[in-house]
C-alpha cells in the first residue's frame, strides 16, 4: 500500500520562481502524464513564446495571458518515498487570500527566495503568513542561482537574512537549499557547480518531513456540527478536535453548560460497536438524557474545559480592501460557533518588513495586528498554541470572510472582575422568609393567546395573598432594557435572551417572576431554560391561530394579513410549540377563571408553602 | 485500516454535514460513475444511513446501457430520492463550442434548467482536483452567479475548514466534498468499502472505461485491469490522464476550461 501523501506549499515573492520550481519536481520525479511537455511546448511554440516550465503549472487560459499564476492548484506528484500534493499558492498581492487558502492546507512549506534579489517584502509576509496558518515545518529555496553564479557568498548572505528574520517569528528552517529550478539543480539530482553546499537536496529534504497530525492526548474538544433526529434516537454530530472520547464518558457542553453521559458512538454499516473515538474522527453521539446543546457548543470533560470569555486578544491577517474599524462589529467563528463580537482595541499593528508594532485605529488589506474582541455572549475558547483548533478562527463581515485569527489571550469570564461575589443571605433564607420560592414562569404562546391577561391576573392574585412576585411583559420591556432591538432573528433572541437574565437576577432575589413573551423558536426558549436553570418553568398558553385571530385584542392579525406587519408569528412567521413545557394552559377551551386556576394551582404546588418542606435543596444555577 | 484513507472520509463527512446544515436546499449530482457513487456512501455514513436531500441524474439518453441498469438497481436498494433531469437537445447549445464539447454543454444547460426558480441553493458534486487542471483550482465551497458562471480570479479565502456559507440572492453554490481525494483513494476506499461499481470500469477485450461518460463523447482505453486491485495496480505506473478516453478534452487546448467557465461540473 502506498504511503500517506503529504502536503506541501510553495510560497514567495512573485516572479521567484515558484511555478518553474513546480513544473520541475513533476518533471524530474517522472510525474507528468505522457504527452504534457510536448503539449505545452507546441502551445508556447504556436504563441510564439520561449518553452518555460511553469507553463506546464499555468493550465489556465487567464493565467497564460497575464502571466502569473492566479489562484492555488493542487497537483500530485511522487517520489520514491511517498506521493505528495504541492499546493501552488500565489506571492501577488491581490491574491493573498488564494495563498491563504493554499498554505492553509499544508503539512510543510518551501518557501522560494530569488538569489539576486533576496527578501523582498512579499517573502517575509509569506512567512509571516505561514507561522499564523500553523505551518511549522518549512524549508528554504534560494533560486535562479545560476543567474549568481553559484556564488557562496551570494547564497551566505540571502540565507542569513532570511535566517534571522525566521528566528525572530519562531520559525528555523530545515534547510536552505540552493536551487536553480530552470536548470534543476539540487531539486532531484544534486548539482556539481555548488560543491561548497553539503545540505539536502530539494527532494531530500521533502522526504524528510513529517506529517501533521493531531494528538488524541490533549484535551477532549468535540465541537458540535448539528443534531440529528432519526426516529426517537437524538445524535449529535461533529468532529473531534482535540482528545479522544469514549462510551461512558461524561461530557460538558461549554457554553451551555449542560451535562450528559455517553451511551453510544453511532456509525452506520460498522460491524463492530464503536467503543472510542479521537481527535480528526467525524462521529455521532447519543446521551444518556436529553439536555440543551447545539451546534457550535463544544464538548468537553469536566477536568479540562474551554475558557469562557467575553474578551479575547487575537493576532489577525486581513484579506478584504475594506479596513477592520475600531468599534465595528464582526461575526467571529471557531470551530462550528459563531459570535457578534466588536473591536474594541487595536493594539498592534505589525511591520512585516522589521516586525516592529504600533497602535491604530484600523487594519488593513494583507496587514498583520493584534486587537482585542468583546462579544456579547459568552464564548467557548482555547489559546491557539494550546489547542489551535478550538483556539483559531475567522472573522466574517456580511457575506464573506474578511480574516482569519489566532487566539493569544482570553479573559476567563469567571474568574475577571465580573467574579460573582456570593451572597450570604441564601435562597432558602429568602423562600423562607418569603414562604414561598422564587422562579420563573415562562409563559410563551402565539399572540392573543391570553398571555398578558394571565399574567396580569396571576401577578394580582399572588400580590394579594402577599407574595414577591412580578411580570416581565414582552412588550413593555422592548420600550427600556430591550429598547434599541429590533425584530431580526438575532434581535429576537438577544431580546430574549435578556429578558431571561433579568428574570433570573429576580428569582435570585426570590421573587416569582412571571415572564410573558411570544418567544416563538425552540431553540431561544431552550437558551432561556438554560440561563434560569431548573427553576426555569415553561407554560404554553395554547390557543389555536384561528381562536386568537378572531379575538385579534390589539388588530395585529389584521394587519399582519394586510402584509402591514413583516415575520408576523403564526402568520408570516413561524411558531414552534413547546415540546416538552411543565404546564399546558389550553386558553381556546377555558375560560379566564378556570386557566387561571390551573395556573395557581401549579404555582402552588411548585413554588409555595408545600414545596419548601419537600427537603430539596435550592442551588444557584450559574 | 489505512490512516490516509480514515483521514479523507471524516473530512468528506465534516464538509457534508456542514453542507447540510448552512444550505437550505441541498441536493447531490450523481453520474452514476466511481467517484459520485463513492459520494452517495459517504452521505450515508455522514447522515447514517438516509440520504437527507435528493440525488440528480443529468441524463442525456446517450449513457451505456449498463449505466441506466446500475442507477435503477441502486436507486431501488439504496431508497434514493432520485431525480432525472432530461438535459435540452445538442442543437440548443452554443454553436461556437467544437461539437464533441457541445454534446458534453448540454449537462451544463441540464444543470440551469434544474436551478432555475432557486430550486436549490446547493449542489454537491464529485470532482478531484487531481482530475482536471482547472478543477484543481475548485474551492469546497464554490459559489456561482445565477447562470452558473464560475468567476475563477476572485474566490472566497477557505481556510481552516471554514468554508463560505451565505450568499446573496441568485447565487448558488457547489459543494465539493472529494476535492482532496485522488484516483487512487476512490478505488482504493471502493475496495474497502465494497461500494457497488458499474462493470464498464473493469476490462473486457482489453480495453475498460477509465471515466465514464456519454457514449458519443467517451472511449474506453487499453486495459488488462479487471478487478479493483488490478485497477489499483495500473494506477500506480500509469502516466496515461485519467481523463484520456474523454474526446472533449483534447479537441481543443481550452474545451474544457470554456465549458467549467460557464457551468460545467
Amino acid at each position: 500500500m502506498p504511503n500517506s501523501q503529504l502536503r506541501i506549499v510553495i510560497v514567495g515573492h512573485v516572479d521567484h520562481g515558484k511555478s518553474t520550481l513546480i513544473g520541475r519536481l513533476l518533471n524530474d520525479t517522472g510525474s507528468l502524464p505522457d504527452g504534457k511537455v510536448e503539449q505545452v511546448q507546441e502551445m508556447s511554440r504556436k504563441r510564439g513564446m520561449p518553452f518555460e516550465w511553469a507553463f506546464v503549472m499555468d493550465a489556465l487560459q487567464a493565467e497564460r495571458d497575464q502571466g502569473i499564476t492566479i489562484d492555488t492548484t493542487q497537483i500530485h506528484f511522487k517520489t520514491t518515498q511517498r506521493p505528495y500534493v504541492i499546493i501552488d499558492a500565489p506571492g501577488h498581492t491581490e491574491f493573498l487570500k488564494n495563498m491563504v487558502t493554499g498554505a492553509s492546507q499544508a503539512d510543510a512549506a518551501l518557501l522560494v527566495i530569488d538569489a539576486g534579489e533576496g527578501a523582498l517584502e512579499q517573502s517575509r509576509r509569506h512567512a509571516f503568513l505561514l507561522h499564523l496558518l500553523g505551518v511549522r515545518q518549512v524549508a528554504v529555496v534560494i533560486n535562479k542561482m545560476d543567474r549568481v553564479d553559484f556564488s557562496q557568498s551570494r547564497y551566505e548572505t540571502v540565507a542569513h537574512e532570511i535566517k534571522e528574520y525566521l528566528a525572530e517569528l519562531g520559525l528555523f528552517p530545515k534547510a536552505v537549499i540552493p536551487i536553480s529550478a530552470r536548470h534543476g539543480d539540487n531539486i532531484v539530482t544534486r548539482t556539481d557547480q555548488a560543491p561548497w553546499y553539503l545540505g539536502p537536496t530539494v527532494i531530500e529534504q521533502l522526504d524528510s518531513f513529517r506529517r501533521q497530525q493531531v494528538s488524541p492526548d490533549q484535551p477532549l474538544r468535540f465541537p458540535l456540527q448539528d443534531v440529528y433526529k432519526p426516529g426517537d434516537r437524538r445524535i449529535l454530530a461533529g468532529r473531534i478536535e482535540s482528545g479522544r472520547l469514549k462510551v461512558g464518558d461524561t461530557l460538558r457542553f461549554a457554553p451551555g453548560g449542560a451535562s450528559a453521559t455517553v451511551v453510544s458512538i453511532e456509525a452506520w454499516n460498522n460491524p463492530d460497536t464503536v467503543l472510542d473515538a479521537q481527535a480528526g474522527q467525524s462521529i455521532g453521539i447519543t446521551l444518556d438524557k436529553r439536555i440543551f446543546a447545539e451546534r457550535g457548543h463544544i464538548a468537553h470533560h469536566a477536568d479540562s474545559a474551554p475558557t469562557l470569555t467575553h474578551k479575547l486578544s487575537v493576532r489577525l491577517f486581513w484579506l478584504v480592501s475594506e479596513p477592520m474599524a475600531l468599534g465595528k462589529t464582526y461575526t467571529l467563528k471557531i470551530a462550528t460557533a459563531e459570535h457578534r463580537v466588536t473591536v474594541e482595541q487595536v493594539t498592534a499593528v505589525i511591520d512585516v518588513e522589521d516586525l516592529s508594532s504600533t497602535p491604530g485605529k484600523a487594519v488593513h488589506r494583507n496587514e498583520v495586528a493584534e486587537v482585542v474582541l468583546r462579544s456579547r455572549s459568552p464564548i467557548a475558547v482555547d489559546l491557539a498554541g494550546d489547542l489551535p483548533r478550538t483556539g483559531r478562527g475567522v472573522l466574517i463581515d456580511g457575506n464573506d470572510v474578511v480574516g482569519g485569527c489566532l487566539v493569544i489571550e482570553a479573559e476567563d469570564s469567571a474568574a475577571s472582575n465580573l467574579t460573582e461575589v456570593s451572597h450570604t443571605v441564601s435562597l432558602d433564607e429568602r423562600a423562607a422568609a418569603n414562604g414561598h420560592k422564587g422562579g420563573i414562569l415562562w409563559l410563551t404562546g402565539l399572540s392573543g393567546a391570553g398571555k398578558s391577561t394571565l399574567a396580569m391576573a396571576l401577578e394580582r392574585a399572588l400580590f394579594d395573598r402577599g407574595w414577591q412576585t412580578f411580570v416581565l411583559d414582552g412588550d413593555n420591556v422592548r420600550n427600556g432594557l430591550n429598547a434599541g432591538l429590533g425584530f431580526s432573528p438575532d434581535d429576537r433572541a438577544e431580546n430574549i435572551r435578556r429578558v431571561a437574565e433579568t428574570a433570573k437576577l429576580f428569582a435570585d432575589a426570590g421573587v416569582l417572576v412571571i415572564a410573558s413573551l411570544i418567544s416563538p423558536l425552540r431553540a431561544d426558549r431552550a437558551r432561556a431554560r438554560v440561563i434560569g436553570g431548573d427553576r426555569f418553568h415553561e407554560i404554553h398558553v395554547a390557543a389555536d391561530l384561528a381562536v386568537c385571530e378572531e379575538r385579534d385584542p390589539k388588530g395585529l392579525y389584521k394587519k399582519a394579513r394586510a402584509g402591514d406587519i413583516p415575520d408576523f408569528t403564526g402568520v408570516s412567521a413561524p411558531y414552534e410549540s413547546p415540546e416538552a413545557a411543565e404546564l399546558v394552559v389550553d386558553t381556546g377551551n377555558l375560560d379566564r377563571s378556570e386557566a387561571l386556576a390551573q395556573l395557581l394551582d401549579y404555582v402552588d404546588e411548585t413554588f409555595g408553602k408545600n414545596s419548601l418542606k419537600s427537603g430539596k435543596e435550592l442551588t444557584y444555577v450559574i | 485500516m489505512s490512516a490516509d484513507l480514515d483521514q479523507l472520509e471524516s473530512q468528506s463527512i465534516y464538509i457534508l454535514r456542514e453542507a447540510y446544515n448552512r444550505i437550505d436546499k441541498l441536493a447531490m449530482l450523481w453520474s452514476i460513475g466511481k467517484d459520485s457513487n463513492a459520494l452517495l456512501w459517504l452521505c450515508r455514513k455522514a447522515f447514517f444511513g438516509r440520504i437527507p436531500f435528493p440525488v440528480v441524474q443529468l441524463d442525456t439518453a446517450m449513457e451505456l446501457p449498463e449505466v441506466y441498469e446500475f442507477r435503477d438497481r441502486i436507486t431501488k436498494e439504496w431508497d434514493l430520492d432520485l431525480i432525472v433531469e432530461q438535459c435540452p437537445p445538442e442543437e440548443e447549445m452554443d454553436q461556437t463550442l467544437p461539437p464533441l464539447t457541445r454534446a458534453a454543454a448540454r449537462k451544463t444547460e441540464g444543470l440551469k434548467n434544474l436551478l432555475r426558480g432557486n430550486a436549490y441553493q446547493g449542489i454537491m458534486v464529485g470532482i478531484r482536483r487531481d482530475e482536471q487542471a482547472t478543477r484543481a483550482k475548485e474551492r469546497v465551497f464554490s459559489p456561482r452567479s445565477l447562470e452558473g458562471d464560475w468567476d475563477v480570479k476572485d474566490q472566497p479565502a477557505e481556510f481552516w475548514d471554514h468554508y463560505k456559507t451565505r450568499f446573496p440572492e441568485g447565487v448558488h453554490v457547489r459543494i465539493h466534498p472529494l476535492l482532496a481525494w485522488t484516483e487512487l483513494d476512490i478505488w482504493r476506499y471502493s475496495k474497502r468499502e465494497g461500494i457497488p461499481i458499474v462493470p464498464l470500469y473493469f476490462a473486457r477485450d482489453g480495453k475498460r472505461y477509465r471515466s465514464l461518460g456519454e457514449k458519443n463523447i467517451t472511449f474506453p482505453v487499453d486495459s488488462t485491469a479487471s478487478t479493483i486491485d488490478e485497477i489499483i495496480e495500473e494506477l500506480q505506473v500509469t502516466r496515461v490522464p485519467e481523463r484520456a478516453g474523454r474526446a472533449m478534452d483534447n479537441e481543443s487546448e481550452d474545451s474544457f476550461e470554456r465549458l467549467r467557465s460557464v457551468g460545467y461540473m
